[in-house]
């Protein structure tokens, strides 16, 4: 295309806002994380500010609520993952494979989790997880005897990690379903045809020939999901527990902000967020590399 | 003739697959239903069996709702927030991938990094910053102008999901031919008429998918807004839901909480009922969400 007047006026004028916007509410937000981690830091006046290098990464190492924070955020990265995938992969292929009545009805019913708002799902869930009135031990207690000793789903310092894990898996597997629904579609059918006149069974067709072609999108949505659910298990802490009992559901981003904002220890929550940066990066190319493979092609 | 044996393992196996998908769709109709049945409740009614039906229709928990408990003037706040962000948004990042994926100049490269690296950056990360620079302009300016500014979390809103929109747009816009610009000029059309006339209503499809996954975000989101709107007056519907939460584990007003739950729930179910095809056949699209 030749030069035209106005070109470079035109260009500029476009991109400008989006520009800016975004250096002001993302890049210089995202650099000032890591360069508060460096100062001691309480309340909102610069003058308390002192700059104490990597002493805020030292003292969260013998920070006994991080690391507790930390374990939680590993274990329900892990559940979550695990068990979101699985039941997404298998409802999806069920739903393209399978002649099914209400295959529609599936799909729709199946991805209004993701519509509603976390809040909206925390207090869903704060009914179902009620010790006395709520759905799940009213269920509980058609088989056992729960009136004196009912189970605190959201009380008990051992389950309540599984009880916010019951709740984003809830949340997610429609989405991913969907995903996957759209890429197996595109799976030809004369693979699945070929496959059964040499006497390949569903699960054998599933393995070998489904998650194998669609293996490159199974890997993005893995890499972007592990990401995303440090960012949503604090979304359902907040919503559902507030980090209780005691500390004991307290996720990195959780424990971050209720440094940084509740506490007014800026330095300090910040070293948590540049920790949780590095880790979920790390993480990322992690299964990035462990899920390689040479991609097939139908 | 057919054989037996196979026939009821195939029946089993249908059996099975029924069972899991309906068992599935049932964890998320009940408690869903049941919210929108407990907002009808009297209180009185929440002591007993959850599983009671409603002796009446108890609209007065709607009214409270939105009378005592706010929910009247967070409606509006929301609506207020997340159309002004979704115009900011549309006005700013459309332009903005229409001209990263069609031209070429300098410093292109540069952005187009630096915007799928953003795709990567939550907002809960830089939540705390951002609002101390609020805190910072404030008093530059000597007011209070930024912090409790419905503009503002627009703006904040619009600004984070700018990576994710410019991916989706900038995707859909290189995959249009070359030909349609260099018609438009031959014709004598400008850079801007072109893009406004000609590219922008061949994207409808891709917009409208944008629109509809940002409504969601920015309607649903409740971090930023409960950080920088704080004052009663500007709260959004998910913080006052927030809120009610809180108010029922002390002074029990369970069926005020839950007509709030469904005032929250309820835009958001009645366009996903209008638009579910749209949504799911646009998320292919895109692909990702973060």
């Amino acid at each position: 295309m030749e030069k035209h007047k106005g070109r470079g006026r035109f260009i500029f004028f476009c991109v400008a806002p989006a520009a800016v916007l975004f250096t002001i509410f993302m890049v210089i937000p995202t650099l000032q994380v890591f360069w508060m981690s460096l100062f001691k830091w309480g309340g909102y006046s610069a003058e308390g500010k002192t700059f104490v290098g990597l002493d805020n990464f030292q003292k969260l190492l013998g920070d006994e609520k991080f690391l507790r924070s930390f374990q939680n955020s590993v274990l329900l990265i892990v559940l979550v993952t695990i068990v979101t995938f699985a039941f997404a992969l298998l409802f999806a292929g069920i739903l393209t494979r399978e002649k099914l009545k209400g295959q529609n009805f599936f799909r729709i019913i199946f991805y209004i989790p993701n519509i509603l708002s976390v809040v909206v799902i925390a207090a869903i869930f704060n009914a179902i997880y009620d010790p006395n009135s709520g759905l799940l031990n009213s269920i509980l207690g058609l088989f056992t005897n729960l009136k004196d000793n009912p189970v605190l789903w959201l009380g008990d310092q051992k389950i309540v990690v599984f009880s916010l894990a019951g709740a984003m898996v809830w949340q997610a597997i429609g989405y991913y379903m969907v995903m996957y629904m759209a890429s197996m579609s595109a799976v030809p059918e004369s693979l699945y045809e070929s496959a059964s006149l040499e006497g390949a069974g569903r699960f054998r067709q599933f393995f070998t020939i489904t998650v194998p072609l669609i293996w490159t999108n199974i890997r993005t949505t893995l890499t972007f999901f592990i990401i995303s659910s440090i960012n949503l298990s604090f979304l359902f802490v907040k919503a559902m527990t507030s980090g209780g009992p005691d500390g004991s559901s307290e996720v990195f981003l959780s424990y971050m902000y209720g440094q940084a904002y509740t506490n007014s220890s800026y330095g300090y929550g910040m070293a948590i967020g540049v920790i949780v940066f590095l880790f979920s990066f790390a993480l990322a190319a992690i299964v990035n590399a462990v899920t390689k493979r040479e991609p097939l092609e139908y | 003739m057919k054989k037996r044996k196979p026939m009821s393992a195939e029946t089993l196996y249908k059996i099975f697959i029924y069972v899991a998908l309906i068992t599935f769709a049932v964890t998320i109709i009940v408690p869903v239903g049941w919210a929108f049945l407990a907002s009808v409740k009297e209180n009185s009614e929440f002591y007993g069996s959850p599983w009671a039906w409603p002796k009446g229709f108890y609209f007065q928990n709607f009214i409270d709702a939105f009378q005592k408990a706010n929910m009247g003037t967070y409606f509006i706040n929301s609506i207020l927030v997340t159309a002004l962000a979704l115009a900011i948004l549309l006005v700013v990042a459309l332009p903005a991938s229409y001209v990263l994926a069609r031209y070429r100049f300098r410093g292109r490269r540069v952005l187009n990094t630096a915007f799928m690296g953003g795709l990567f950056v939550n907002v809960n990360y830089i939540v705390v910053p951002i609002f101390l620079m609020l805190v910072d302009w404030n008093s530059l300016f000597g007011g209070t102008v930024f912090t409790n500014n419905r503009l503002m979390v627009a703006l904040i809103y619009a600004s984070t999901a700018l990576p994710f929109t410019i991916y989706l747009l900038s995707g859909y816009f290189a995959t249009l031919p070359k030909d349609y610009e260099e018609a438009a000029y031959v014709d004598g059309s400008g850079y801007f008429n072109t893009m406004v006339k000609i590219i922008m209503p061949m994207a409808k499809p891709s917009i409208i998918t944008v629109i509809l996954f940002n409504f969601l975000s920015f309607w649903n989101e409740y971090i930023i807004s409960m950080t920088l709107l704080t004052d009663d007056a500007f709260k959004t519907l998910p913080v006052g839901l927030m809120n009610l939460m809180k108010a029922q584990n002390a002074a029990a007003q369970y069926g005020q909480m839950y007509a709030g739950l469904v005032i929250v729930m309820l835009p958001t179910l009645i366009l996903y009922i209008m638009v579910q095809k749209k949504l799911t056949q646009g998320m292919t699209v895109g692909g990702l969400k973060g």
